[in-house]
């Protein structure tokens, strides 16, 4: 299979997606906000929100991961399920404010599972989510609400985010594969 | 995913990999136990039958919570009340109940390879609910997760299994399972029911509890299974337990942190004593939670595998 790989750098795209979240937060909401982030690169990315709102507001917030193999849509294709992942959220969303972060955002069935897999913990009082890549080709009506980087993307391609705790380097790659 | 089987039958076929990816999947899946919505939608509309041709309460409850957890309509079938009375074939059995649409079946049976027949013979995935005196990996994963998750590891630990050897199917599935994963396993019991050919197996054999409990990490005791005629082997309960019942005094002789379990149902006064049933050293309800996990997993996974 022929590929082609393109990359580009996210410098400082990551802290001006973060700021933005940051600014939009209220002082008075912190303590019923709950950062969920969605594994893995999202996990990492929630990770580093949690630090720089505590830095800006003085205020430690409340931190989950989700994994949402259990509730994927795909059964049919179950035999390229990864290994299940360990779910961490804290069982009082009842009445939060949750913002959900991710990577990538493509066909928005990642965001559905994660947002079916929250509401059995609870009601929430809101949920937004904040992507960091928006790689456009929805196939559910989800929309970001706090949004780092969108890129204009073809069906065969396939965009990867890369993050400094995971990969030792920051950037996204996307590959063309030809003939798939 | 590396677990590609489509039965779970036994620990004797599963490699080091898999087991230790069941076990992965268990901690995931111990979680959802956790929540306010015990129940995640994976296998909705999917159908799991418990095919039980021998009494069990726990093992069957456990199963049927795990499917249950999953979003599996589940369907029991025990013998008591079935058409086995009526002449029914066990492949015929699993036949009909594959005819109804279920794609796992479960089952226990007093003998031993059934579950090999039905794997062999059905389309729908097979677990092992336990067959005769040969293997019943589910309780022999629920121990291996209980030890890993109390001793962070199982590789070179000291394990000691204490009782009827020779009639257990779960210590054949823990001996399998853990000296696959680098335990050392201990056998200990009266001779007539703690058979030499258990070390070609790469279990150590002891005919003396003190003996063998001298420096053990773990100490799994198996119960007097009266069905299985446990007490043909040897003359009388009263002496069984006084040379193998643990007591207080016998498990001074392990290390400090030694863990004390027990597959259940156990008989107090007889393979441990009620003092030690209820020793903070005893993780016999851990291992019943965690039996709904491990369960869970098992399913999960062969769910993931080939049928459905």
């Amino acid at each position: 299979m022929a590929t082609k790989k393109k990359t580009q750098p996210l410098k400082n795209k990551v802290e001006s997606f973060f700021s933005k979240i940051v600014d939009d937060i209220p002082s008075d909401k912190l303590s019923s906000l709950i950062v969920i982030g969605i594994k893995t690169r999202g996990e990492h990315l929630g990770k580093r929100l949690v630090a720089r709102i505590s830095e800006r507001k003085g205020k430690d917030v409340t931190f989950g991961t989700i994994d949402i193999t259990l509730y994927r849509d795909d059964f049919e294709n179950r035999k390229n399920w990864p290994q299940l992942g360990r779910t961490s959220i804290p069982n009082n969303v009842q009445g939060k404010n949750i913002i959900l972060v991710d990577d990538v955002l493509y066909t928005g069935r990642t965001v559905r599972a994660a947002i079916n897999s929250i509401m059995d913990y609870g009601r929430p009082a809101s949920i937004k989510l904040a992507v960091l890549v928006d790689r456009g080709g929805r196939e559910l009506p989800v929309q970001p609400d706090y949004l780092g980087i969108s890129i204009k993307t073809l069906d065969d391609e396939m965009v990867n985010v890369y993050l400094e705790e995971v990969d030792g380097r920051e950037e996204i790659e996307i590959i063309q594969k030809n003939g798939v | 995913m590396a677990f590609s089987k489509k039965h779970i039958l036994g620990l004797g076929d599963l490699s080091a990999e898999e087991i230790n990816i069941i076990l992965d999947t268990a901690e995931s899946m111990k979680e959802i136990s956790t929540r306010n919505v015990k129940k995640v939608p994976t296998l909705k509309g999917k159908t799991v039958v418990n095919l039980f041709f021998e009494p069990s309460t726990r093992t069957r409850s456990s199963f049927e919570i795990a499917e249950k957890r999953l979003s599996a309509d589940v369907l029991n079938f025990s013998v008591s009340q079935s058409s086995v009375v009526k002449g029914e074939s066990l492949l015929d059995t699993a036949r009909n109940f594959e005819a109804m649409g279920a794609s796992i079946v479960v089952v226990r049976h007093g003998m031993s390879g059934a579950p090999f027949v039905l794997a062999r013979e059905i389309n729908a995935s097979v677990i092992n609910a336990g067959d005769g005196a040969h293997e019943h990996p589910s309780q022999a994963l629920i121990d291996i997760f209980t030890i890993r998750e109390k001793k962070g590891r199982i590789e070179g630990l000291n394990v000691l299994i204490v009782g009827d050897i020779l009639n257990s199917r779960v210590a054949r599935s823990n001996i399998f399972g853990l000296r696959k994963l680098g335990a050392k396993v201990r056998v200990v019991g009266p001779a007539t029911i703690v058979p030499k050919y258990f070390s070609e197996m790469g279990a150590e054999i002891f005919y003396s509890l003190e003996h063998a409990i001298d420096n053990v990490d773990v100490v799994i005791m198996l119960r007097v299974q009266n069905e299985r005629k446990t007490l043909e082997y040897f003359p009388s309960l009263r002496e069984y337990s006084g040379l193998y019942g643990l007591t207080k005094e016998k498990l001074e002789l392990a290390k400090k942190d030694t863990i004390v379990m027990h597959p259940g149902p156990i008989n107090r006064g007889v393979e441990l004593t009620s003092e030690i049933a209820d020793d903070p050293h005893a993780v016999i309800l851990e291992q019943v939670a965690n039996g709904i996990a491990v369960r869970m997993a098992m399913i999960y996974l062969v769910a993931l595998g080939e049928s459905l």
